[in-house]
């Protein structure tokens, strides 16, 4: 049953994120090894499709689940559709590739749901519901925004962090 | 509230900056949506369902609206399942055999005078009453009935205690007995949690019409009209100011928005 | 009137061993109770047209009989009958413990009892169940205050009013339990404005029924004296409470009977339903009603604490008998969609739909009314709930002088 997640543990990944922000220096000074220690230290989601997220990054980091619920009541309750927040769209574009050349699901620990989560010990149950990926026909359409190598992305994304 | 306004804003600003990668999210998006257009071959939904204009997608829906559907049985052939078949398909959910703990969002039921013996066949799914006995008994408000007429069940705030079950006069909603995977982006339906007829919501909202009405247009006879009760104008109102129609046990007072004819 | 001295119940071995016991069908309760939210209801017989099962019948039982056990004090304190009470903490303490033991088991059978915080703080105030919601909680809070007023010595003078609150709550309370079904027009079997008094009248019969077996079990581990003619009392009364269940009972088939759309789930019940005409004849009405009656009122049978016990345990018997007829036996009937039609579908309509509890769910069951007992146990192990004696002459001298000559 999925039961409250730890407040200890969200603050210690609140604390790790804070610490990653104050680290872009190291990341200049050589990619490719912070971004292997900040996998061993910190959770490394990786990049959506495009260049920025549905609104500011740091905002989204903190603030996700609460523009989810409003969109969720807002949705639901009223029809509202606006896709800046929708849930389904934030799947579509934050897929993940995984072996079998499909976005993973949920079970993945590569979700990109889970990456923080995982590591803050969050348990969310959007997924007994909600599809974990975009429908396989529609993601065969998206380019997967994968091709530039994991590392060169994790240095992205911790440089982007300290922005 | 206040919080969503102020990144707003400035996202629509950083956007404007950032021309490339607007460009290639436009492109994208353009990518979808001409797929998803051919894919539904909306266009002559349109013109089949008498669905009002649609709403723009930032705008709630309105009481103006209440949606119903009005079904001509005489045109419902007997053994045509496309209704049924259409939603289990939009809808994710299945028959696996198991009647009794199958979700069944829509079903045909056959209907048999005992003196004459003459029996036909409609669809009977959930009647989005006007006073639905569901609405009133669901503890969380997780049922409810939106602004436009449309009964749903807020499955985040469903708790599975399956009172609206006991009181809905028309055996429509079904209870997710097992956990499910791979369900639809759009449909999303999990375990512990009640569902029915959604009067395909998702697809009403972008101004298309439900999924049932759209096969039973196209491999059905076109017994399944959907649109505005509330507008005197729309096809479907004209029709049930003409002809005689019937709710199912409307003597329950639920003022159901599903109509039938020559039942 | 003399004081009435309370003792803690002693430590034995019998009460560890009781106390395992009980932790051991909790634990099945809670085994279940993960196993169905494991895999879902699928585990269980209930299904799509019987959703309320097993646990609902020991919940609803638990919980009518909460408010019943709170009887014996509210005659006491209430009603002003001296001899019941010394028993009044005990009859308080049992509505508590019934209380938790029914909600329990209702919690873990949703389908989403993660959500609990849900139902705690989103209400729909049109529902009964909602209001129900706040009844439970308020119940445990006034019975709580009552016991208080009763055990601390220096608010006794509250007692009659706090007694008086409780008895009106729980009045209230059983009407909201049998509102749940009552309200339902879309069934047959329920649409009802008798099944509030119906609820009523089943609580007052299973609660005394469920006090004096406990009653009896605890006097009789603990050595405790529990007199005959406090005994034969109760024992009268059960039998009108009992009586009062049967006519209640007659009045829901007879009007049922009487309104020409729901004959036929009167058929059902009283003729053709199979298991359950069987249940509502033979356990219900026979063995959990006439018998038990026979027995309060024929005193050369037997001694009047065989008599008592056993007719109490066949109350008992034929309340969980009753309940199932009418939450399962009224789910089963079919839901008429298009009255005088026969009617036929993939999903059952117009067929009686078949339900065989599982295992899960009677040990979920099971596991609810191992709490209540639970409770109860420690609470009377911890707190002094029960007099040292209940023999007559200490809870009743006048009467037992009078009777003791006649008897
Ligand atoms: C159009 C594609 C797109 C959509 C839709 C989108 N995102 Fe993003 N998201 C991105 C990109 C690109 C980034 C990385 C931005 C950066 O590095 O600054 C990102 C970053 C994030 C991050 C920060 C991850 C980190 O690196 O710490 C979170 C959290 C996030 N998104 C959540 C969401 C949620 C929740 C939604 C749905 C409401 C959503 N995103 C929708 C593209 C998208
Ligand atoms: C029990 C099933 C269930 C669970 C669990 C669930 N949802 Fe939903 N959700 C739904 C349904 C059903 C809809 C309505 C879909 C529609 O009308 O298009 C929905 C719609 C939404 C929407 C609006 C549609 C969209 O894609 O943007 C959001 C946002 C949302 N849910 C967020 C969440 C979040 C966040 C969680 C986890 C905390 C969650 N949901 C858990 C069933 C569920
Ligand atoms: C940047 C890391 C990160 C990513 C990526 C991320 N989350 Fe979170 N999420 C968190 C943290 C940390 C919390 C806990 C925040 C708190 O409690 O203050 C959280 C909490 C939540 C909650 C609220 C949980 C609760 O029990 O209240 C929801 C819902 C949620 N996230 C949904 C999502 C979804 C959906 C995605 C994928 C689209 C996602 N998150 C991706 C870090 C992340």
């Amino acid at each position: 049953m999925p039961g409250p997640f730890s407040r200890a543990g969200v603050l210690a990944a609140l604390i790790a994120l804070l610490l990653a922000c104050a680290w872009p220096g190291a990341a200049h000074a050589d990619p490719a090894q912070s971004a292997q220690t900040a996998r061993a230290l910190v959770p490394s989601p990786q990049k959506g499709k495009g260049d920025a997220c549905v609104a500011d990054t740091d905002f989204m980091r903190r603030y996700h689940m609460t523009v989810l619920n409003h969109q969720r009541d807002d949705t639901v309750h009223n029809g509202i559709r606006t896709k800046q927040f929708s849930l389904k769209e934030c799947i579509a574009c934050h897929a993940v590739q995984g072996e079998d050349a499909r976005p993973v699901s949920i079970e993945s620990p590569k979700h990109f749901c889970r990456t923080c989560h995982d590591y803050a010990a969050v348990k969310i149950d959007c997924f007994e519901c909600h599809a974990s990926r975009p429908e396989s026909n529609k993601a065969a359409q998206l380019p997967t925004g994968h091709g530039d190598g994991a590392v060169s992305a994790l240095s992205r994304y911790l440089k982007g962090k300290g922005q | 509230m206040t919080r969503r306004m102020e990144f707003h804003v400035p996202q629509h600003e950083k956007r404007g900056f950032e021309a490339a990668g607007v460009d290639r999210r436009d492109l994208l998006r353009g990518l979808v949506a001409g797929a998803g257009l051919t894919l539904a071959s909306g266009v002559t939904l349109y013109a089949v369902g008498g669905v009002a204009e649609a709403r723009a997608p930032g705008d709630p829906v309105s009481p103006e609206v209440r949606w119903g559907m009005l079904i001509d049985v005489n045109k419902c052939p007997d053994g045509c399942k496309a209704c049924v078949t259409a939603c289990s398909k939009e809808n994710g959910w299945a028959e696996t055999g198991s009647s009794l703990t199958d979700a069944q969002w829509i079903r045909k039921v056959e209907v048999t005078d005992p003196r004459t013996k003459t029996s036909r066949a409609l669809p009977v799914m959930c009647q989005h009453c006007a006073e639905p006995p569901c609405v009133d008994v669901c503890p969380t408000g997780a049922s409810f009935k939106r602004d436009d007429g449309i009964v749903l069940v807020d499955k985040h705030t469903c708790i599975g205690c399956r009172y609206c079950m006991m009181a809905c006069p028309y055996n429509a909603r079904s209870f997710i007995h097992e956990p499910l995977s791979d369900q639809k982006p759009h449909a999303p339906r999990g375990k512990g949690t009640v569902e029915s007829c959604t009067l395909c919501v998702h697809r009403v909202d972008e101004g298309r019409s439900p999924a049932c009405v759209e096969a039973c247009h196209a491999d059905g006879g076109g017994a399944m009209l959907f649109g505005d009760l509330n507008d005197p104008d729309s096809e479907i109102s004209k029709r049930i100011a003409e002809y005689a129609t019937q709710q199912i046990r409307g003597d329950l007072g639920t003022d159901p928005g599903v109509h039938y004819q020559n039942l | 009137m003399a004081r009435i001295r309370y003792r803690e119940i002693g430590s034995s071995t019998g009460f560890s061993a009781l106390l395992a016991v009980l932790a051991l069908f909790i634990l099945g309760g809670l085994a279940s109770a993960w196993y169905m939210e494991h895999h879902g209801h699928i585990v269980t017989g209930m299904n799509n047209l019987v959703v309320w099962g097993m646990p609902h019948v020991f919940a609803v039982f638990l919980i009518v009989t909460a408010s019943g056990v709170l009887n014996v004090a509210s005659i006491g304190t209430v009603f002003g009958r001296t001899p019941y009470k010394p028993m009044a903490r005990l009859s308080g303490l049992l509505a508590i413990a019934f209380l938790v033991g029914g909600l329990a088991v209702l919690v873990l059978d949703l389908g989403r009892p993660d959500r609990l915080i849900v139902a705690m703080t989103t209400y729909n105030f049109k529902s009964i169940f909602a209001w129900n919601i706040f009844l439970y909680v308020g119940f445990l809070i006034v019975v709580a205050a009552y016991l208080f007023v009763q055990m601390e010595r220096t608010m006794s003078g509250y007692t009659r009013a706090v007694g008086w609150f409780a008895f009106v709550w729980r009045l209230v309370l059983t009407t909201g339990t049998g509102s749940i079904f009552g309200w339902l027009v879309a069934r047959q079997a329920y649409d009802a404005a008798v099944m509030a008094p119906l609820f009523i009248a089943m609580s007052f019969s299973f609660g005394l029924a469920a006090f004096l077996l406990i009653i009896l079990a605890v006097c009789r581990v603990e050595g405790r004296d529990l007199g005959d003619g406090i005994l034969t009392r109760l024992g009268r009364l059960l039998g009108v409470f009992a009586a009062a269940v049967l006519y209640f009972t007659s009045v829901q088939h007879l009007t049922n009977l009487y309104a020409a759309e729901h004959a036929g789930v009167e058929r059902f019940i009283l003729f053709e339903g199979g298991i359950y005409t069987l249940l509502f004849w033979g356990v219900q009405v026979i063995l959990g009603g006439l018998v038990p009656i026979a027995l309060l009122y024929a005193p050369e049978l037997s001694a009047v604490r065989l008599r008592v016990a056993l007719a109490s345990a066949l109350v008992i018997i034929g309340g969980l008998a009753q309940i199932y007829v009418i939450i399962i036996g009224g789910q089963a009937y079919p839901l008429v969609l298009f009255p005088g039609m026969d009617v036929q579908s993939s999903a059952n309509d117009g067929a009686v739909t078949s339900y065989a509890p599982s295992l899960p769910e009677v040990a979920l069951g099971l596991g609810g009314v191992a709490l209540a007992l639970a409770i109860a146990v420690i609470g009377l192990k911890i707190l002094r709930f029960l007099p040292v004696s209940l023999a007559d002459e200490i809870v009743d001298p006048a009467h037992a002088q009078t009777s003791g000559a006649g008897a």
